[in-house]
């Protein structure tokens, strides 16, 4: 088990590689920039003499391959640049955003858990009744609704209703922890709520699967309690599949929130994101790639390993 | 049965009677399977009256049993037999009440099981007394047993629920239950899971949950179905050495009516939802009745007859069970159906204890005709003629696992094997599962290339071609599968499946390619129609029949049948059997027969050559290997394979050979089987046995034979 951990974590510097050259290559073949829309953004009215100076201070002057190379070196001593908007170092911009996104992430993973595996469960069991119909609604729509639109309710509801609002801007949980979760709690319930659809409705398919197996029948035959049954014999076996949807969703989420970051006025890294892709800035693009991709390679371990605690057939070597 | 298990059933019989259990241990001795209970005398465990269970489904209600009755008494060994959808599963599961309850409906009948009809009993009531009064075995031990749980726990289960133990007795109690089925090392197999265990060993795992609680009556639905034979008849006997000594009644439900004469005490015919013929095992065996069980049993080759005649089939296939006949079920397909049959027959007496269902009963007997039939005999080849096939000292060794920290290691699954075969000849490839005869089969397909020898087809050696070359050789060598469901795509139909072979090898025109269809369909027994059909619109054996004109569509000369009847009902796999021989005769055609089944490689071969672990051990003609066999292996494997006769069973020695396949990752030195063979002598350990010629033609190796 150490020794498997220990080679996937040495493969995450290969796969690394890989997508740092990538995203090197493709995002210099957009279209636009970072000085021209720097510096004539206002409509302002900037010689070719000023950008190309601004061009040869941020080092875009350079051919490609030398770029590339400063790129490179830059990365084996773990530095990303800077920003060529800010000029502020990268990793210092992303550390700034980074809290937000994780905390919504988390938030709204173990919302969507406390949801899926109950709600699937119960659906699951009591299949074609009121409780699976009623269940299953509520599924389609969290996955129909859009999880900003669900945001603006929540809004316009509290305001309406109680006359409140979350306090506008971020507080880390451990300086003002009240402040903290009565603002966060309202994007991760609008996200978690799509997210627990997803995963209520993969509960629900794998419960079903699982129940139609033959060792079910076989625990049933034994004179085993319906309860055990399904706690014992049968969420185990269920809960594999869930794992895998919890693990994408949960990369996506840190940087895929783009329109509910804006509804709720957070400063995460989906708004980033857009910000240095609009803007053509190629050092925090470069950078935030990385994290996302550091970020899937991260929770794929970790689905791996609960796999292999969960399901002893999976020996991981 | 060893020392040690025989002692644990003492020790558990002990913990029973301590337990307060009133069970009826004591009644036999621990003299095992030798020990006759007379079971005539005490009242039946379980009483089924006029059952029927019909399933409700869109298309329409499914009569899937109907007015079944019979009786089980303490220790005995009652069979139900029966096709599959014969309603012999869907009869135990009512008993059990574990069938799907949105479905199934329970139309008439009780279940009378110690004084409650079970049918009654709330879920509650019920749920007490599975495990602990009924248990019941499943059919596949790899899907049976919960793979993310442990053996022990899952052993211990029904023990904390049923007996209020305690974990520490719980935890005794299942090591003695594990030493009982003859598993060695249990105390540390119980924090084993079921993935680590084999088949065999997985069913004994099984059968343990099933004792844990001493039942009164143990339900087997095709406990060894899943299983080879030699595993088998080690599960079988114990079963019936446990059904014996600890009085518990057995229902087992088989389509293997070998099994039956073996083991049962009294046999319950089933077709097509119905029962047709009951009665004590000797007499169902030794006099038929009905026209069904003596079809079927004339259908089912012989281990013990050689292969001069052509078998007797049941023409057609069982009806469908959402619109059967009116009547009698089998009427459609039995040759002797009257005006009478419209009616559905009652059970009449036709010896002791012994009934049937059919209204021509007292002159079924002058109607039959021995038929002498098609004598079947082919013309064995020439012995100096050239050989089609000649596998020269082929090995094949695949690499598994490795990686930057681990070595490889080897699995040996070919080992210098060498055999040939004549024109218009069959060989037998016969062999326990990971013997190595599918591999063997795939690198004369060279769908797998050998690691080192020769595989010479029409004087070519294929593994020194190039693919373009084999191309050439693939239209003169043809493979039919094992799965007629898995494999012919889905999605083609039956005409594009038969027809592709041949437009691809350039044998036919496109355009003349659905005349050559409906020709060869026509061919196989199907019908020109059928040719615009999808797999899933036909039955297993016309699937089967299929996959047989897709291969003759290029006209090979040889054909390598991959276990390519195993997966078919009896009836209906005499019918391949048959139409398999009449094609080598019309085409002279070659076989290599793959099987695990010996009585159907018994009669379809010519020549037989055993696999064990990657070797061939004995090679000889057919009737001679099968009369005279000389290899320790293959006398065990015979043994093992019951015949469908009970005297014959009753009578002839049983030698079971005990352990099971070792891996080829590990293959024992020196003559592979000798770790469980009863002649091994020091010598064997030494070096591998050569083939030795012990009779003309009849090579064998070990150097005691």
């Amino acid at each position: 088990m150490l020794s498997y951990i220990l080679r996937r974590v040495l493969l995450v510097i290969p796969t690394l590689i890989g997508v740092a050259v990538a995203v090197f290559f493709l995002i210099r073949v957009m279209p636009g920039d970072v000085v021209v829309v720097k510096l004539r953004a206002d409509g302002a009215n900037v010689t070719q003499e000023t950008i190309d100076a601004e061009r040869k201070r941020l080092g875009l002057d350079k051919p490609l391959y030398a770029q590339f190379a400063d790129y490179m070196v830059g990365l084996a001593r773990l530095d990303l640049g800077k920003s060529l908007w800010t000029g502020a170092d990268v990793s210092k911009e992303i550390a700034i955003r980074f809290p937000v996104s994780f905390q919504v992430a988390i938030m709204a993973t173990l919302i969507a858990l406390l949801i899926a595996i109950p709600l699937g469960t119960l659906s699951a069991i009591y299949r074609d009744t009121w409780i699976d119909y009623v269940v299953r609604i509520l599924a389609v729509a969290g996955l129909a609704v859009p999880s900003f639109w669900l945001g603006m309710l929540m809004i316009l509801g509290l305001l309406s209703m109680f006359n409140w609002l979350p306090k506008i801007g971020y507080v880390s949980i451990f300086e003002d922890p009240v402040r903290n979760l009565t603002t966060l709690i309202w994007p991760a319930l609008s996200v978690g709520y799509r997210y627990a659809a997803v995963a209520t409705r993969m509960m629900r398919s794998a419960l079903l699967e699982v129940l139609r197996e033959d060792y079910i029948r076989t625990a049933r035959a034994k004179g085993v309690f319906q309860k055990l049954i399904t706690r014992r014999h049968a969420l185990r076996n269920a809960l594999l599949p869930v794992i895998t949807v919890i693990g994408l969703e949960f990369a996506f989420l840190i940087g895929g929130l783009v329109v509910t970051e804006q509804v709720f006025n957070l400063n995460g890294i989906g708004k980033l994101f857009v910000d240095a892709t609009t803007r053509g800035d190629f050092n925090l693009i470069q950078g935030l790639v990385l994290l996302i991709a550091v970020i899937f390679i991260v929770v794929n371990l970790i689905v791996d390993i609960l796999y292999a605690v969960l399901d002893p057939r999976i020996r991981l070597k | 049965m060893t020392e040690k298990a025989a002692a644990a059933a003492g020790k558990l019989e002990q913990i029973a009677v301590e337990g307060g259990l009133t069970q009826q241990l004591g009644a036999a001795s621990m003299g095992g399977a030798n020990v006759v209970v007379n079971a005539a005398k005490s009242a039946p465990v379980l009483e089924i009256d006029n059952l029927t269970v019909h399933f409700v489904t869109s298309h329409g209600t499914v009569r899937a049993v109907e007015n079944l009755t019979y009786s089980v008494r303490p220790g005995e060994m009652v069979a139900i037999v029966g096709e599959s959808g014969s309603g012999k599963s869907v009869s135990a599961l009512a008993i059990m009440r574990l069938l799907p309850p949105a479905t199934a409906r329970v139309m008439t009948g009780s279940v009378v099981f110690d004084g409650h009809n079970l049918l009654t009993l709330s879920d509650e009531e019920m749920r007490q007394r599975r495990g602990r009064d009924v248990a019941m075995i499943f059919q596949e031990p790899m899907t049976s047993l919960n793979p993310v749980l442990s053996i022990g726990l899952q052993i211990k289960e029904p023990l904390l629920i049923h007996m209020n133990m305690t974990e520490d007795q719980a935890t005794a109690r299942a090591i003695e239950l594990l030493t009982l089925v003859g598993i060695t090392d249990p105390e540390s197999r119980l924090a084993q899971f079921p993935h680590q265990l084999s088949g065999g060993m997985r069913q004994r795992v099984m059968i343990a949950i099933g004792l844990a609680c001493n039942p009164k009556l143990l339900i087997a639905d095709e406990p060894t179905t899943a299983l080879d034979v030699t595993i088998q008849a080690q599960i079988l006997e114990l079963m019936k050495g446990l059904s014996r000594r600890l009085s518990i009644a057995v229902v087992i439900i088989t389509h293997n009516l070998g099994i039956v004469a073996r083991y049962a005490d009294r046999v319950n015919v089933m077709y097509a939802a119905r029962l047709i013929e009951q009665g004590p095992a000797e007499d169902v065996f030794g006099k038929p009745a009905h026209p069904y069980t003596r079809g079927l049993l004339s259908a089912v080759p012989r281990l013990d007859r050689s292969r001069s005649a052509r078998l007797t089939t049941i023409e057609g296939a069982p009806p469908n069970l959402l619109s059967p006949p009116e009547g009698c079920r089998f009427a459609p397909r039995c040759r002797y159906a009257t005006e009478a049959c419209k009616v559905v027959p009652q059970h009449s007496v036709v010896g002791a204890d012994h009934t049937a269902a059919c209204h021509r009963l007292e002159e079924l007997d002058k109607l039959i005709v021995y038929e002498p039939g098609d004598e079947g005999v082919r013309a064995a080849a020439a012995l100096d003629a050239t050989s089609i096939l000649a596998i020269k000292g082929v090995t094949k060794h695949f690499h598994v696992g490795g990686g930057i920290f681990s070595a490889a290691k080897i699995v040996r699954a070919v080992n210098n094997v060498t055999i040939d075969i004549k024109p218009g000849e069959t060989l037998g490839l016969v062999g326990e599962s990971g013997c190595g005869k599918s591999t063997l089969g795939r690198l004369v397909l060279r769908l797998d290339d050998p690691t080192s020898g020769e595989i010479i087809f029409e004087g070519r050696d294929l593994a020194g071609l190039k693919r373009g070359d084999m191309i050439d050789v693939r239209k003169r060598m043809q493979v039919i599968f094992q799965d007629p469901y898995s494999s012919l795509n889905p999605r083609m139909t039956v005409g594009q499946i038969i027809a592709e072979p041949m437009t691809v090898h350039g044998v036919v025109l496109k355009a003349n390619a659905p005349k050559r269809v409906a020709e060869l369909l026509q061919l196989v027994g199907l019908y020109p129609y059928m040719a615009d059909r999808y797999p899933h619109e036909l039955s297993g054996g016309q699937r089967q029949r299929v996959g047989i004109a897709r291969a003759l569509g290029v006209e090979p000369k040889m054909i390598v049948a991959d276990e390519a009847v195993s997966a078919l009902d009896v009836s209906i796999q005499g019918q391949v059997i048959n139409l398999l021989e009449d094609l080598q005769k019309k085409l002279g055609l070659t076989y290599l027969f793959i099987a695990h089944d010996l009585a159907v490689v018994r009669h379809i071969s010519t020549k037989v050559a055993v696999m064990y672990l990657g070797r061939i051990v004995e090679y000889a003609a057919c009737d001679e290997l099968f009369a005279n066999p000389r290899h320790p292996y293959t006398q065990a494997l015979l043994a093992a394979a019951p015949v469908p006769d009970p005297v014959i069973e009753r009578t002839r020695p049983r030698t079971i050979i005990e352990g099971e396949l070792p891996s080829p990752l590990r293959p024992p030195a020196g003559c592979v089987f000798h770790p469980r063979c009863p002649k091994m002598t020091e010598a064997c350990k030494a070096d591998v046995p050569a083939a030795l010629e012990v009779g003309l033609h009849h090579f064998a190796a070990c150097i005691n034979a």
